[in-house]
């Protein structure tokens, strides 16, 4: 009976993850079917779920008619170069505030937090007559910038909580063992916070690929990134379902194949630590 | 070679101080163990001499050489931490050999001793698995092999087993008090358990406080402790101490009697008197929590078994040789 009411419930929340699994996915799935379909079929009612005419006709439009690899580029630049530089300035501080902390270390952290509860467009006017000035405008350079310094608050938070779980101890029997501190830092830390350090990355990296507000207001061609090649196709001669689809499904195919890959990594990263 | 002398020693975290100048020389080859209640400084001492923690004053002298301005690593000394603080990502085999790997040997001779120490601790079977795969004694040997491999000038221990359970625990202090023995290397040994200073110290060091109450032999602290800290700490269950006219009468302020110093008579009219309160048959032992009245609580303890029991009225007779004296202060009174 208790075998029977066992097997019941792990039925019933099989089920029950693959509909919400499903539910959550849903979204994406829909935006690649309609990328296959025609202009017509996207916004049929009621629309058709797998029994229509398949098309590739909008990847071709949407290649013709805007740069895919040009905003791909500017996309890979600026999400990567952002995260790269967003770690190099995190690990030494998260570092130093997780192994020397002084009386001050909870109040920057929250300090840094705080700066991301601002709206972002309550800045916009002054950075961008800040970017103007100085010739930023429309650059990966200023992009790079931009999404580097809205990012580290919480790159530094991440790594921070990771570091932290690295014991003490650790660090001081390889001291004991005779390690200086760059030997420590290869050997013994490095190693331990890899898992940490790829979650970080890889959530910077989304973040950043994603980030619409300072890409769509800062650039318009030589630097515009996918997001900004996403919102041409919402444009005022009405909205072209397919084809805004083709371009989102472009657009996010990158990221959601090294998100794909990276998964294990991922999970292990920001369950870090929960389970001992 | 390993001798170990600290002079006038002092740490302090900003305003508070945690270690008020201690002063100890610690022999070639001896195995002295730091006890004391929590708080009391004895691992602060042992990450000084460790090189982790710098002094705020003093001197640490490692065979005659100051070396307060010398990094861990190049103190010649080796730790084990009591979380063992093994490197998760490497096997055992890494885990011994990761000093010798920094030393910079060539790779032959890091394997020839990591096995040679492997063999020592059995752990021979276990070289190529992950800390996480061993259990909780298995790990202590490899932290302990990690200490040895390396021959330092002495051993540093800061609570090693007090993460085993009770059985492993005896047995892991019997094996490092033999390995101590058997390679003749300085041991400093942090603990706050009374019973296992008691059975590995060749000296112990009392501590309460960031001071240093007593250093002596187990014996000579058991028998003439310095003062009533030292009197009360060392020896289970803790000596009765008495205050008042019966003090008066020896010329001291507190008189201390071990329980086992006291004789226990079946309502005798003698001694001190009193009502058991709880009584403990251990087979081998028998304790007896005697209310004296006046006199407070007294422990008592008789070898092998004794039949009374609660309510029982019992007198005890303290052994005159045994009774320690103490002035206002707490110190011991000789003669």
């Amino acid at each position: 009976m208790a075998r029977m009411a066992t097997t019941r419930r792990v039925v019933v929340s099989t089920i029950g993850a693959w509909f919400f699994g499903f539910l959550i996915f849903f979204p994406i799935l829909w935006m690649v079917l309609a990328s296959f379909k025609t202009e017509l079929e996207a916004f049929a009612v009621p629309p058709s779920f797998l029994l229509f005419h398949w098309t590739t006709e909008n990847y071709a439009t949407v290649q013709e008619r805007s740069d895919y690899f040009h905003h791909a580029m500017n996309s890979i630049i600026i999400a990567g170069g952002s995260t790269l530089i967003a770690l190099l300035i995190a690990i030494p501080a998260a570092w130093s505030m997780a192994f020397s902390p002084t009386k001050r270390t909870k109040d920057i952290l929250l300090w840094m937090l705080s700066t991301k509860m601002m709206p972002p467009v309550g800045v916009l006017v002054p950075i961008y007559l800040i970017y103007k000035s100085f010739g930023l405008l429309d650059s990966r350079i200023g992009l790079v910038f931009i999404l580097c310094l809205g990012n580290l608050p919480i790159v530094i938070w991440m790594l921070f909580t990771y570091f932290k779980e690295i014991p003490r101890d650790i660090l001081e029997a390889a001291r004991m063992d005779g390690a200086t501190i760059g030997r420590e830092l290869v050997y013994v830390l490095t190693p331990m916070a890899i898992p940490g350090l790829a979650s970080t990355l890889l959530l910077n990296l989304i973040l950043a690929w994603n980030e619409a507000f300072w890409t769509l207001n800062l650039s318009t061609s030589n630097a515009a990134p996918l997001t900004t090649f996403i919102a041409s196709y919402s444009s005022p001669e009405g909205l072209f379902w397919a084809k805004l689809s083709a371009a989102s499904t472009l657009a996010i195919a990158p990221i959601l194949v090294l998100g794909w890959f990276s998964q294990k990594q991922l999970v292990r990263g920001l369950t870090f630590g929960a389970v001992k | 070679m390993g001798q170990i002398t600290l002079q006038g020693v002092q740490k302090s975290f900003g305003p508070v101080h945690i270690i008020k100048g201690a002063d100890l020389d610690i022999a070639d080859g001896s195995f002295v163990v730091f006890v004391g209640p929590s708080g009391c400084g004895k691992t602060t001492l042992l990450r000084l001499i460790a090189g982790l923690e710098d002094v705020s004053g003093g001197n640490i002298l490692i065979d005659g050489k100051n070396v307060v301005d010398t990094p861990p690593a190049k103190r010649g000394l080796s730790m084990v931490f009591q979380s063992y603080a093994l490197y998760p990502h490497m096997s055992v085999r890494g885990n011994i050999g990761f000093g010798l790997k920094m030393a910079g040997l060539p790779k032959d001779e890091i394997n020839r001793k990591v096995e040679a120490a492997a063999a020592t601790l059995n752990l021979t079977p276990y070289l190529d698995r992950k800390p996480r795969e061993l259990s909780g004694g298995q790990r202590q040997r490899v932290a302990i092999g990690r200490a040895i491999v390396r021959e330092p000038k002495a051993f540093l221990f800061d609570e090693p087993l007090s993460n085993l359970d009770a059985a492993l625990r005896v047995q892991m202090r019997i094996e490092v008090t033999r390995l101590q023995k058997q390679l003749g290397t300085t041991a400093i040994y942090v603990t706050h358990d009374q019973v296992e200073a008691m059975t590995m110290a060749d000296k112990i060091v009392v501590l309460n406080g960031g001071k240093i109450e007593q250093y002596g032999s187990p014996l000579e602290l058991y028998e003439r402790p310095a003062n009533l800290f030292v009197a009360g700490f060392i020896g289970s269950p803790k000596m009765n101490f008495v205050t008042g006219e019966l003090a008066k009468q020896q010329g001291a302020a507190t008189i201390g009697v071990r329980p086992e110093h006291l004789k226990i008579e079946r309502d005798g009219a003698g001694g001190w008197q009193g009502t058991i309160a709880v009584a403990e048959h251990l087979g081998s032992d028998t304790f007896l929590y005697v209310d004296a009245g006046q006199l407070g609580m007294l422990t008592a303890r008789y070898i092998g078994e004794l039949s009374l029991h609660a309510g029982d009225r019992v007198s005890l007779l303290p052994d005159p040789a045994r009774i320690h004296r103490f002035d206002e202060a707490g110190n011991a009174l000789r003669g």
